[in-house]
């Protein structure tokens, strides 16, 4: 059924139909009106949760670590340096392999400070064992959270995932969302049942001391999971459409006109739209330019990216995030992608843009394709106001 | 009482270790139907080395400040499913996890009235990483990060008044114990876990090690620590102070200081040693801990 | 496969900390005791169990040898001995 919905709006509508037993959560521009939302299904009886509002975000992922380690399916969203603050915890989640799913809320990170978009957040997350997955839009969001669930909670994978949508453009913004009906997501997503959980009468210890004759090997288990949920996003993503009628490339990686492109840009999350749309148009004019959209972050695809890539003359890669003092970390991630690689395009260029919320246009992306020529940009900032450059201080 | 163990021999405490012993007594009194939340520390670390568990209760590390958070979703949790009228939560930790990087946590939980015991093993000092100065630590107390030197006597701050932070926050029960008192423990325990809400107690561990005495006298330590009214067995109840431990003689400090070896640079000192007994004697006005001599009729 | 997560505490063995007396040990007398069991509640091991005086028992394994149950013995009916000394040798 189709509504007209505010991002956020979508977000909790999906997640109440996920029935999850705790909400626990900090308030943080742009994630505030996802728990808005939640705390007032709560509060008038649609949603029968216990919400839990805390007094910080360490606190938050602490209480939801809390209840899922009890047995009970929970949710929590954050942004930015909230995302930060519960970082600790965020790792100590993944280690204990619990399965949890929050909303990132993608915002920049102080200093300076900063509430509008960008990658940055979720992105410096990337060692800490959770999955995360990049929205495009609305739509994509809403789905990918009822994915979320179902491949965290699947006893052999047992990891939490991040979704990750961007802040204001899509938590803010509105489109037609098709919502998923209750029976769909029953089918779709079965009762939470824990591999192991904190219950009096079959007492166990969990968070134990490991020292260095035990620690290596639970991160060798999480590192094996994320090779088999290469395989597993792909077969949750075909279970999904055959559900709900909607998939995402393959789950992993979204194909869009790459296969005799000349030119390609890859890219996560909102801009993919924007890009979409300069390809369409570069398209009808016989230009063969194309969009790889990466949609999994952890586990990065590597092999998808490869197949795709290997004959393209030349690729982009648009990075909204930045990892000072080294090559960006999406474009990193696709280099890589060739390393020790029989074929490899000639050229991988790297271009940062839309950082704090600088606005991705149209005509940026036709810039990036312009700029994408025989020489390799090794990281180049685009949309830059160079008149800000000349700032002296203590003078 | 249970027949099972609930905290099991094989732990790796010291020798005399009155944590070991103070959470081995909660647990015991609390029962089998309790979920523990615990913060790193000392406890953790010698009860919780894979693979072994002293604990036959389901058990929680949390992190080092965030008991009281964890122990706040077990808690939701189990509302949601209906189990918490049969089962306790306890939050447990340290002085250092409680007085100060845990304070937020803490605050947090007990704001929101959730019904959790929470449990502070008070022993004056981070002592796992080995003996820190803490928000907990006493006055003129020698450790680590506030030696002794020529310019200083130890620690220059005064314990947080962390019974008196908790009640604040309106919860209907806090309680000060000490491993000298091993009964008067199991008793507020039990009558802690009879009430619905927050609850906070504090219990005073002495440390073999990072005080400095014998293994062997960690209970008698203890007990002078109460005795001369430096650390005062009260209990709170719906904000009122509603019981004090008396005694119809208090001993002078200096007992209590010549049994520990962080102490020993006040003994010829009697300066240092007026200042704390100030501090005793503040105790004993405050929480009336001189028991009235019987009139007799 | 997710490598070491949690330990079930029946699994637990413990470590068998009664390795680390090396000078004192205590020694039962059961000449005096009331069977009060203040030793029981006092001792942080846990290792001292049983009903009454009859049936008090230390077990070795694990007694440190810190000394509080002998401290606390209202009969002194505990003492502290060498460790060398007789008495069951575990």
């Amino acid at each position: 059924m189709k509504e007209f919905l505010e991002g956020s709006r979508a977000i909790a509508e999906v997640v109440k139909l996920c029935k999850p037993g705790v909400i626990s959560a900090y308030p943080i521009t742009p994630q505030t009106h996802i728990v808005e939302e939640l705390a007032s299904m709560v509060a008038n009886g649609e949603l029968s949760a216990q919400f839990v509002n805390v007094e910080s975000e360490h606190s938050a992922a602490s209480v939801v670590l809390g209840a899922q380690a009890t047995g009970v399916r929970t949710f929590t969203a954050t942004s930015s340096q909230g995302l930060f603050y519960m970082m600790e915890v965020l790792f100590n989640i993944a280690g204990m392999r619990l399965p949890l799913v929050l909303t990132c809320a993608n915002r920049a990170i102080s200093a300076p400070i900063n509430i509008w978009n960008d990658q940055q957040d979720s992105i410096s997350l990337r060692d800490s064992g959770w999955i995360q997955l990049y929205a495009e839009n609305i739509q994509e969001s809403a789905d990918l959270h009822l994915i979320a669930y179902r491949l965290s909670e699947d006893k052999s994978i047992m990891l939490p995932t991040m979704v990750c949508m961007d802040g204001f453009i899509l938590t803010h913004g509105m489109e037609a969302v098709d919502m998923p009906k209750q029976e769909e997501v029953d089918k779709f997503l079965p009762p939470y049942k824990p591999l192991y959980k904190l219950d009096t009468a079959e007492p166990l210890s969990m968070g134990l001391l490991a020292d260095p004759d035990y620690y290596m090997e639970t991160r060798f288990a999480i590192q094996e999971t994320f090779k088999s949920l290469l395989k597993a996003i792909p077969q949750v993503n075909a279970e999904f459409k055959g559900i709900f009628g909607r998939d995402y490339g393959d789950g992993l990686v979204e194909e869009y006109c790459t296969k005799d492109a000349q030119k390609v840009i890859v890219a996560m999350g909102s801009v993919c739209g924007t890009i979409k749309e300069v390809v369409d148009a570069q398209r009808a004019k016989g230009k063969k330019v194309g969009l790889l959209k990466v949609i999994s972050y952890r586990p990065f695809p590597y092999a998808r990216v490869y197949d795709i890539l290997k004959d393209v003359p030349r690729v982009a890669v648009l990075d909204k995030a930045v990892s000072l003092g080294a090559y960006a970390p999406l474009a990193v991630e696709v280099k890589a992608a060739f390393s020790g690689k029989q074929k490899a395009p000639r050229v991988v260029s790297s271009f940062v843009a839309g950082l704090g919320g600088r606005d991705i246009t149209l005509e940026s992306i036709k810039e990036i394709f312009l700029k994408l020529t025989q020489k390799e940009a090794s990281l180049e900032f685009i949309d830059l106001k160079p008149e800000l450059l000349t700032e002296e201080y203590g003078q | 009482m249970d027949n099972k163990i609930l905290f099991k021999p094989g732990h790796t405490a010291c020798a005399g270790c009155a944590q070991s012993l103070a959470a081995r007594l909660v647990i015991e009194a609390a029962g089998s139907n309790t979920i523990i939340a615990n913060n790193t520390g000392c406890l953790e670390v010698f009860s919780t080395k894979f693979p072994d568990s002293a604990w036959n209760v389901p058990w929680i590390h949390s992190l080092f400040e965030n008991c009281a958070a964890v122990a706040s979703g077990i808690e939701a949790a189990l509302i949601y499913l209906g189990k918490k009228d049969a089962t306790n939560v306890i939050a447990q930790a340290g002085d250092g996890g409680t007085a100060d990087i845990g304070l937020q946590a803490l605050s947090g939980m007990l704001e929101r009235g959730h019904d959790i015991l929470y449990v502070c093993y008070d022993n004056e000092a981070y002592m796992n990483t080995g003996v820190q100065r803490s928000g907990l630590t006493p006055f003129y107390t020698n450790t680590t990060t506030s030696p002794i030197s020529a310019r200083f006597p130890g620690n220059l701050r005064p314990k947080k008044p962390m019974p008196e932070i908790a009640n604040a926050h309106g919860i209907p029960y806090v309680a000060t114990a000490s491993a000298g008192f091993p009964q008067d423990i199991q008793r507020k325990v039990k009558k802690a876990l009879s009430i619905k809400g927050p609850k906070y107690m504090q219990i005073h561990v002495p440390c073999p090690l990072g005080w400095r005495h014998e293994s062997g006298q960690t209970l008698a330590v203890a007990k002078l620590a109460v005795e001369t009214g430096l650390y005062p067995l009260i209990e709170y109840e719906n904000g009122k102070l509603s019981g004090a431990r008396k005694f119809a003689q208090l001993k002078p400090v200096e007992e209590y200081l010549k049994a520990q070896g962080r102490f020993k640079h006040l003994l010829g000192d009697p300066e240092s040693i007026k200042q704390i007994q100030a501090i005793a004697d503040n105790n004993i006005l405050k929480y009336n801990l001189k028991a009235e001599a019987q009139k007799s009729d | 496969m997710f490598g070491p997560l949690i330990v079930k505490p029946a699994k637990s063995k413990g470590s068998k900390t009664g390795s680390w007396r090396v000078k004192l040990r205590p020694e039962f007398l059961k000449k005096n005791c009331i069977g009060c069991k203040l030793c029981i509640s006092v001792c942080p091991e846990a290792c001292i169990q049983g009903k009454d005086k009859e049936t008090i028992k230390i077990n070795y394994e694990y007694c440190k040898g810190c000394g509080l149950c002998s401290v606390i013995c209202p009969k002194s009916d505990i003492l502290m001995l060498e460790e060398e000394s007789k008495g069951d040798k575990k």
